[in-house]
């Protein structure tokens, strides 16, 4: 009993999480076939969603499973399928700055890892609120609703620009194979 | 009329170029129509120079204080306070007056020789818009009232030469001579540059007339030594221009040109730019005596030089190329010894008289097709009898016989020699006037009298040719009277032309005495070698008894010669050395050198260019890191702030 | 036996760190250009969680981390359409999505 109620769950939960982000990130970069990638990229997903649970950001659990998990894996196995018609298994090699990339991105880690070890945050002592929906709902249709409409716009033109980018156009496309 | 002239004596050198640019655009495919154009602006430009010298000299103010019409040309410097101002604009005075009536007169006579004696020539159109654009570069030189002004219409003067010596550019002598020519006055226009330069440098203008009051008291700005070697480099340039020893050598062969080219160039104007400057800078030249004695030894020099050369010359035009170096050798020798008077007085009776023989012996060459030997000339005077005897009267104005005007100008210079206390000039001067009756009386007696040579069919030349001659020798007969001693005061030379004050020069009997003996003499003495002794045994023997010295004098004393050595051995040996220097020092290490440092970095920084995102994605992460580390580290207020967002 | 398993703004911070390393490890060495995209989103995320955290532990009653994040997620969703778009447009003009064969910007 002492042993159970001694255990912090959430941060058990934190390191379990955490354990699945780091791994499942390292396989998205490190496989060799692109659509286990996007597999591991899904998984992912799935355990951030877990983690913004433990952070109190219900909704925004939510909203990666659904846009992320979802949506965005999904378009990019479509993508996949759309340009890469055989050989998957050398679909996703790496280029010639493994080395010098590995030194640079483990500076980064321990820079970032160290500014924030070092840096005194001035902690709140409150919890957040219960219902993060009402809330985040309340600020984003009236103190936010500026951006929020900026970036409902920034979808619609997305949508327009891929659209034309991705169009078949036959005369082009025969000039520059040319 | 005359006030006409004299405001817009600017015309002057204007019109001749207006008919160069007339003759060059339009009117060169018809030849007569362009002798024409060129003639009638020459003529006109003389009548404004004819109307405007009369103003200058009814009017005596001006003898004090030049007329003087300018205009700003350029301005350096901060607008409104600018540091140079250079002035163009023309300046007339007595002297000057005199130059642009002399210069315009003489290049009119001779346009009109030109069409008889370059009829026929295919060049005859370029030919004349040659002749106008020396008119206008010459006038524009005797009228500047700056010296800047005046270098740029000098070498304008110089480049006509050039154009009109080479003129015959079938001929390799000529083009050979035209570059001589050019040459030899460049290397003395440098001085003359420097010249100037530094005459702007410490005096901070070059306006004549400002000149000449600041130089008066040039001690406020420089010191004696330094004003000497600025005369000493200004007088470089007339040594080139006016022929004087050493650089005499491109005058006689500048005879390659066309006669009435040496004529008019060779005798009577260019070449007596070089004196009118030195005379214009008298200012300058007078306050160093040194600059002053170096003028009149120089010029003293040159005459006796030149005239022992000429002695023994053959070519008619090789002659009076050498005469007129020793007579521009007089002139300097006038300057030298302080006497613009005397001159400025020879310039002009020289002007008439050599202009005459030259167009004389272009006369000669036009009957004989271009056989220049006076050896193989004979008896011209019975076939050409207006040549002849214009030819002899130019003979005697040289002389210095009386009344003909070479005698007293003559006589003005050895006696302004003999008063300042000269007596070795004054001797060589003598000397000269002996040795110039003598040669050129050998001239006269074995081209014109003596037994005519059957292979020679001579004829008198066509009326264009003849006027002018007749003109000439007019005013080669009257034109010194005008400076006589017995002149009026009020229309006497010495009363207009002269450096800080008018003097009346007694008559020297004994000066005028000598010099007519010693000319009559030189006469004589060719008389009774060219003329009583018809085999000239005597001329022979005489030769053949002073071989050596008769050598020297046929050679030039081989100065070309010693020129010519002095290139091939010091000049081209001082070429190979920088040529190799230049090769493998300024080329190979500098140049290239410089260029393969450059081509080094650039490869290396190429191998950076790789074009792949990915690289320049890495190089942007680690420049974030670098700044990144700098901010958190370095300076803690602000990297705590914006990368901790505590205080 | 005692666990004093603890979690703090730090702990998530430096996962998030880790996190972008990885992605960013991904964006410079991968070859494939959809790759590329994929690990572009892992380092979104990383920020994500790093705007969450930090509106967890220092200012929970705003949200304003959260909406930081509900933009970003609506960023990366419009940047991969658009990047999608753009690959499968260079694939059709250039047979391949390999980033090692797009040095275009060498000349």
């Amino acid at each position: 009993m002492g042993l159970v109620d001694s255990i912090n769950w959430m941060a058990v939960a934190f390191y379990v999480l955490a354990a699945h982000i780091v791994v499942s990130a390292l396989l998205v970069v490190c496989v060799r076939n692109i659509v286990h990638s996007v597999l591991w990229l899904a998984v992912c997903f799935v355990a951030m969603a877990g983690l913004f649970l433990t952070l109190d950001a219900d909704f925004l659990a939510a909203v990666q499973v659904m846009v992320y998990a979802g949506a965005v894996c999904i378009m990019v196995v479509f993508g996949i399928m759309l340009i890469r018609r055989s050989d998957m298994g050398h679909s996703n090699l790496f280029n010639g700055q493994t080395k010098i990339a590995g030194g640079v991105v483990a500076l980064v880690i321990v820079l970032c890892g160290a500014l924030s070890a070092r840096t005194q945050w001035l902690l709140s002592p409150n919890e957040v609120p219960a219902e993060t929906v009402d809330n985040i709902a309340t600020l984003l249709l009236s103190k936010y609703v500026i951006p929020f409409e900026v970036a409902a716009l920034l979808l619609l033109v997305a949508l327009i620009g891929a659209i034309i980018l991705a169009k078949e156009v036959t005369v082009d496309a025969t000039d520059s194979e040319r | 009329m005359v006030e006409f002239a004299m405001q817009h004596a600017w015309l002057v050198p204007l019109l001749p170029a207006l008919s160069f640019v007339i003759i060059v655009l339009l009117t060169r495919p018809w030849q007569k129509l362009s002798a024409l154009v060129s003639i009638a602006c020459m003529v006109s430009s003389c009548v404004i120079a004819t109307l405007a010298a009369y103003g200058i000299f009814t009017n005596h103010e001006f003898t004090e204080k030049p007329l003087v019409y300018a205009a700003r040309w350029f301005s350096l410097g901060l607008p409104g306070a600018p540091d140079l101002v250079v002035n163009v604009g023309v300046q007339l005075d007595p002297t000057s007056a005199m130059m642009i009536f002399m210069v315009s007169l003489v290049a009119s006579l001779i346009q009109i020789y030109s069409v008889g004696y370059m009829e026929g020539d295919p060049g005859f159109s370029v030919f004349f818009s040659y002749l106008s654009l020396f008119a206008s570069s010459m006038l524009l030189l005797v009228i500047s009232s700056n010296l800047l002004q005046m270098f740029v219409a000098w070498e304008l003067v110089g480049l006509c030469s050039y154009l009109l010596i080479g003129f015959y550019t079938h001929k390799i002598s000529a083009r050979e001579a035209a570059k001589k020519a050019f040459v030899t006055c460049r290397v003395a226009d440098f001085g003359l540059l420097l010249g100037l330069l530094s005459l702007q440098i410490v005096f901070g203008t070059l306006d004549m007339v400002e000149l000449s009051e600041k130089i008066h008291h040039f001690q406020e700005y420089t010191t004696a030594g330094v004003l000497t070697l600025i005369a000493v480099l200004v007088f470089i340039g007339p040594i080139g221009k006016s022929g004087q020893f050493p650089l005499h050598v491109w005058l006689p062969d500048a005879m390659e040109g066309p006669t009435p080219v040496s004529a008019l160039i060779h005798a009577a104007t260019m070449v007596v730019a070089g004196v009118y400057l030195v005379g214009r800078t008298m200012f300058l030249f007078s306050q160093v005596p040194a600059a002053m004695e170096l003028v009149a030894v120089t010029g003293a020099f040159t005459a006796l030089f030149a005239a022992s050369i000429a002695l023994t010359q053959r070519e008619i035009k090789r002659i009076l190329a050498y005469s007129t170096v020793s007579q521009l050798g007089y002139m300097m020798l006038a300057l030298g010894v302080g006497s613009l008077t005397a001159s400025m007085f020879h310039l002009w009776t020289h002007a008439f008289f050599k202009a005459l023989m030259f167009l004389g012996a272009g006369s000669v060459l036009h009957a004989l097709h271009h056989k220049a030997d006076v050896w193989e000339m004979g008896g011209l005077i019975k076939k050409m009898p207006v040549t002849g005897w214009t030819f002899v009267i130019g003979g005697l104005a040289i002389a210095g016989i009386p009344p003909f005007a070479g005698f007293w100008s003559k006589d003005e210079i050895l006696s302004m020699a003999f008063n300042s206390g000269h007596y070795v000039l004054f001797a060589m001067g003598a000397i000269t006037a002996f040795m110039t009756a003598f040669y050129m009386w050998r001239l006269i007696f074995l081209a014109f009298f003596g037994d005519e040579k059957p292979e020679n069919h001579p004829h008198e030349s066509p009326v264009f040719m003849t006027a002018p001659l007749v003109v000439l020798a007019f005013l080669a007969t009257v034109g010194g009277l005008v400076g006589t001693p017995w002149t009026p005061w009020d229309i006497n030379w010495a009363n207009w032309i002269w450096f800080h004050e008018a003097h009346h020069a007694e008559p020297n009997y004994m000066v005028m005495l000598g010099s007519v003996i010693l000319a009559g003499a030189g006469i004589f003495l060719a008389y009774q070698l060219y003329y009583v002794d018809k085999a000239r045994a005597k001329a022979h023997a005489l030769a053949d008894k002073y071989r050596a010295l008769h050598t020297l004098s046929y050679n030039k004393f081989y100065i070309d010669e010693i020129y010519l050595w002095f290139n091939h051995s010091i000049v081209d040996g001082a070429a190979k050395l920088f040529f190799l220097f230049d090769i493998y020092i300024v080329d190979g290490i500098i140049i290239n050198g410089i260029a393969a440092v450059t081509r080094l970095f650039g490869e290396g920084a190429r191998i950076s260019q790789t074009g792949r995102l990915q690289n320049y994605a890495l190089v942007f992460f680690l420049g974030v890191l670098a700044v990144a580390v700098i901010l958190a580290f370095t300076n803690p207020s602000s990297a705590g702030l914006m990368l901790g967002g505590v205080k | 036996m005692q666990l004093t398993l603890s979690v703090s703004l730090t702990h998530y911070l430096v996962l998030s760190a880790i996190l972008f390393g990885i992605g960013l490890f991904g964006v410079l060495v991968k070859k494939n250009a959809i790759s590329v995209l994929i690990c572009i989103e892992l380092m979104l995320n990383a920020v994500n969680i790093n705007f969450i955290a930090i509106s967890k532990y220092v200012t929970p009653g705003d949200f304003i981390g959260q909406i930081f994040a509900i933009f970003v997620i609506t960023v990366a969703a419009a940047e991969v359409g658009i990047g999608l778009a753009i690959i499968i447009a260079i694939y059709r003009n250039r047979l391949s999505v390999n980033l090692d064969e797009f040095d275009w910007l060498k000349w």
